[in-house]
C-alpha cells in the first residue's frame, strides 16, 4: 500500500503587497499547484527544484502543518491536516536549518525530552539510541551543550531526535545544506542505513545532487508548484542531457585544449573547464588530459540542479 | 491502515499506531499540562546552566517589585485614604492583583513569543511534535525567578490580612483563595487571547502587554477613583474587574460604585471559565488561520 498519498493537491497563500503609500494589493501565490503522485513504504525518494518550487510547502502539507487549498493527501493512511498531533507520532521532520534541538542543554537531554513526548518505551529508546549513537558517532558529544556542537555535529544530533520514535516516514529539508564534505557523507550514509535497515521511507529535498545520487533510487523534479520529473536520476540526466564538468589546472597558460569526448567551455590562465555527459565516466578524459598536458590538480563538479532543469525545459521546448 | 515495519534492528514495536487519533477533551487536557510540565522542565534546566545569575535576578525581580508598593505607602503619608479606600485596603488589591499577573506571567507569559516563532519560522518545529504548540509556547524560557513578583505579592497581602479590619465571615474566608485562583486563570486568558492576535498582525505583542500590565495596575487601586464607564468596561469588556475589585467589594464591605447585582461578586469562577473559554476558541481559531483553513 502507499505509504503517501497525493492527488491533485493545491496550496495557495495571499500575499499583501505595499503597493503605494494606502494601497496594499493582494496576490494568490501558487506554491503547490496540483501534484499527484504516491511513495510507496520503504522508498527513499530525492525531491528537488529550484528555490520557490514548492518543496518546502509540500513537506508542510506532509507534515500537517498547512493545510492544502485543495486536492487530497493521505500519509500512513491518515489526513494529516486533520490529524497532525497524532500523525506527528508516526513520522519525523528535519529542516535543515532550523535545529529542534535544546541549544544550553547536553544534547543527552534533548533525546530524553523525545523519549517522553513521543512517549518511547524504554526498551525501544535504548535500542534506538544506542543505534543512532553508533551510527552517527555521537557517543563522545551525549553530555555536550548543543549549542558546543559544529554544524555537522547539531544536524547528526537532529537525525537520531528524529528517529528515536521509530517514524515510518522522516522528512528532510535540505538536511546537508551548510555541511562539510566530510558531514555530508556521515549524514548520508546514515539515512541509506536508516532506510536499508528498517525500511523507513523517506522524502528527501536537497540542492546537492550528489545526496540523492547516492540515496535515492527516485527523483522527483517539482517547479512552480508542479511535478516535471519523476523517475530515476539516469533518466533525468538524459531528459536534461545534463553535463558535468571537469575543471584541470595545467602547468601554463595555453589555448583551449583538445580532449575527445569533452569540450573545453572556459579558460582562465592555466585553468580550464570541460564539460562531458554526465552520464559517462570521468576517468577516460582525465587520463587522455593528463597524456597530453602537464596537470598540476582537477576535479570534477556535478551538475547543478537549476542548469538540469534548464536544459530539461530546453529539450521539451526543442522537442 | 498503515503496515507494521520490519527491520532487522528488533521486532518492530509500533505500538502507538494502536493509540485511538482522537482523544477525549479530558485527556487532552493533561496531556497538554505535561506536555507543558515537560518542556518547561527543560527550559528551567536551562537557565540552571547559569545558576550564578539566578539568586541575584531573583534578587533584584523582589526588590524592584517591592518599589510598587512602597510608592503605594509613600502615598499614603500624606493621607489616611484613596477614593474612601484605607492601606490596608489598597495592600489588598494591590497584593491579589499582583499576584494574579505574577503567576499567570509565570505560567504562560512568554506565549507573546508567537510573532516572533511567526516570522522565523521556528513556530513549525513546534508543530511537528506531538505535544500542542501552546503548552510549548507558554513554557517557554520558564524559569523560577519570575516568582519575584509573586513572592513580594504574597508577603503584601499577608500583611494586609492581618491588618484589615474586617469581620472574617466564612464566605469572605473562602472568596480570598478563590480570587487569587480565578485571577491567575483570568490573567493567563488574557495572555494567551492577547498572543492569538499575533496570528494575524505580528506587532499585536505591546497591546497585549498595555492590557495586561496596564490592567494589573488599574486594579491596584480602588475602582471608586475611576469614571464609571472605565469601571463597566473592566466588568463587561476585558473582564479584569473579577480578578479582585467585585470579590474585594464583598470581602471589605464595600459599596460597588455601580450598583451590581451582588451576584458580581462571587462570579469570578464563572468570568475565569468564559475567558478560558474564549481565548481557547480564540488560538483554535488563530492556528487554523496560520495553517491555512478557512479565512
Ligand atoms: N507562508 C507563506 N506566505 C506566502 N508565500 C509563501 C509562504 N510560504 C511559501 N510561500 C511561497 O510559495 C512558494 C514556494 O515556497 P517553498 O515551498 O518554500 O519553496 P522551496 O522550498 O521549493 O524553495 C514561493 O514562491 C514562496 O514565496
Ligand atoms: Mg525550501
Amino acid at each position: 500500500m502507499a505509504l503517501i498519498e497525493l492527488e491533485d493537491v493545491r496550496r495557495t497563500f495571499t500575499v499583501r503587497a505595499r503597493t503605494g503609500r494606502f494601497s496594499r494589493e493582494k496576490r494568490e501565490v501558487r506554491a503547490v499547484d496540483g501534484l499527484s503522485f504516491t511513495v510507496e513504504a520503504g522508498e527513499c525518494v530525492g525531491y528537488i527544484g529550484p528555490n520557490g518550487a514548492g518543496k518546502s510547502t509540500t513537506i508542510k502539507m506532509l507534515t500537517g502543518i498547512l493545510v492544502p487549498s485543495g486536492g487530497r493527501l493521505r500519509v500512513a493512511g491518515v489526513d494529516p491536516a486533520r490529524e497532525r498531533v497524532a500523525l506527528a507520532r508516526r513520522i519525523g521532520v528535519v529542516f535543515g536549518q532550523r535545529t529542534t534541538l535544546w541549544w544550553d542543554l547536553p544534547l543527552r537531554d534533548s533525546f530524553e525530552l523525545a523519549r517522553r513526548i513521543y512517549r518511547i518505551p524504554d526498551r525501544r529508546y535504548r535500542e534506538n539510541l544506542g543505534r543512532c549513537v553508533e551510527l552517527l558517532d555521537l557517543d563522545g558529544l551525549l553530555d555536550t551543550p548543543v549549542r558546543q556542537l559544529s554544524l555537522g555535529q547539531r544536524m547528526r544530533g537532529d537525525l537520531a531526535a528524529a528517529l528515536l520514535h521509530d517514524p515510518q516516514v522522516l522528512y528532510l529539508d535540505e538536511p546537508t545544506i551548510g555541511l562539510d564534505v566530510v558531514s555530508k557523507g556521515r549524514v548520508r550514509e546514515f539515512l541509506r542505513e536508516v532506510n536499508r535497515e528498517r525500511g523507513t521511507t523517506v522524502l528527501l529535498t536537497t540542492h546537492d545532487l550528489t545526496d540523492i545520487e547516492q540515496l535515492c533510487g527516485r527523483v522527483m523534479v517539482i517547479d512552480h508548484g508542479r511535478v516535471v520529473y519523476d523517475g530515476g536520476l539516469d533518466g533525468l540526466h538524459e531528459a536534461g542531457e545534463s553535463e558535468r564538468t571537469l575543471v584541470v589546472d595545467l602547468a601554463e597558460s595555453r589555448p583551449a585544449i583538445e580532449v575527445p569526448g569533452a569540450r573545453v567551455v572556459k579558460v582562465e590562465g592555466p585553468r580550464q573547464w570541460l564539460a562531458f555527459p554526465a552520464r559517462e565516466s570521468a576517468a577516460p578524459i582525465v587520463a587522455a588530459v593528463a597524456a597530453r598536458y602537464p596537470l598540476v590538480d582537477l576535479s570534477v563538479r556535478e551538475p547543478a540542479i537549476e542548469d538540469v532543469i534548464a536544459r530539461m525545459y530546453a529539450e521539451v521546448a526543442i522537442g | 491502515m498503515a503496515e507494521p515495519l520490519t527491520g532487522t534492528l528488533a521486532e518492530p514495536l509500533v505500538e502507538h499506531l494502536a493509540e485511538p487519533l482522537t482523544e477525549p477533551l479530558g485527556a487532552r487536557t493533561r496531556w497538554a499540562v505535561r506536555s507543558w510540565w515537560l518542556c518547561a522542565g527543560m527550559w528551567m534546566r536551562s537557565t540552571m546552566a547559569y545558576r550564578a545569575s539566578f539568586a541575584l535576578t531573583l534578587g533584584a525581580s523582589l526588590v524592584t517589585h517591592s518599589l510598587d508598593f512602597v510608592v503605594l505607602v509613600l502615598m499614603f503619608r500624606h493621607t489616611d485614604q484613596l477614593g474612601g479606600w484605607t492601606l490596608p485596603e489598597l495592600a489588598f488589591l494591590y497584593a491579589t492583583a499582583t499576584f494574579a499577573l505574577g503567576i499567570a506571567n509565570l505560567l504562560v507569559g512568554s506565549v507573546d513569543g508567537l510573532g516572533a516563532r511567526i516570522v522565523n519560522g521556528t513556530l513549525d518545529t513546534m508543530l511537528i511534535r506531538p505535544a500542542p504548540a501552546l503548552s510549548q509556547l507558554c513554557a517557554e524560557r520558564f524559569s523560577l525567578r519570575r516568582l519575584g513578583r509573586p513572592i513580594q505579592a504574597l508577603a503584601v497581602l499577608v500583611w494586609s490580612l492581618a491588618t484589615l479590619d474586617v469581620t472574617w465571615t466564612w464566605d469572605r474566608v473562602l472568596l480570598v483563595p478563590a480570587l487569587l485562583v480565578c485571577g491567575c486563570v483570568i490573567f493567563g486568558a488574557i495572555y494567551v487571547g492577547g498572543a492569538t492576535v499575533q496570528f494575524w498582525w505580528g506587532e499585536a505583542k505591546e497591546i497585549q502587554n498595555s492590557v495586561t500590565y496596564g490592567g494589573a495596575t488599574l486594579l491596584h487601586y480602588p475602582p471608586t477613583i475611576f469614571a464609571k464607564e472605565l469601571v463597566a468596561g473592566v466588568v463587561f469588556g476585558v473582564p479584569l474587574a473579577f480578578v479582585n475589585w467585585l470579590p474585594a467589594l464583598h470581602i471589605l464591605g464595600r459599596p460597588d460604585p455601580l450598583g451590581l447585582p451582588t451576584a458580581f461578586q462571587y462570579a469570578s469562577p464563572l468570568a475565569a471559565a468564559l475567558c478560558v473559554a474564549v481565548a481557547g476558541l480564540a488560538w483554535r481559531a488563530g492556528l487554523r488561520a496560520y495553517r491555512g483553513t478557512g479565512s
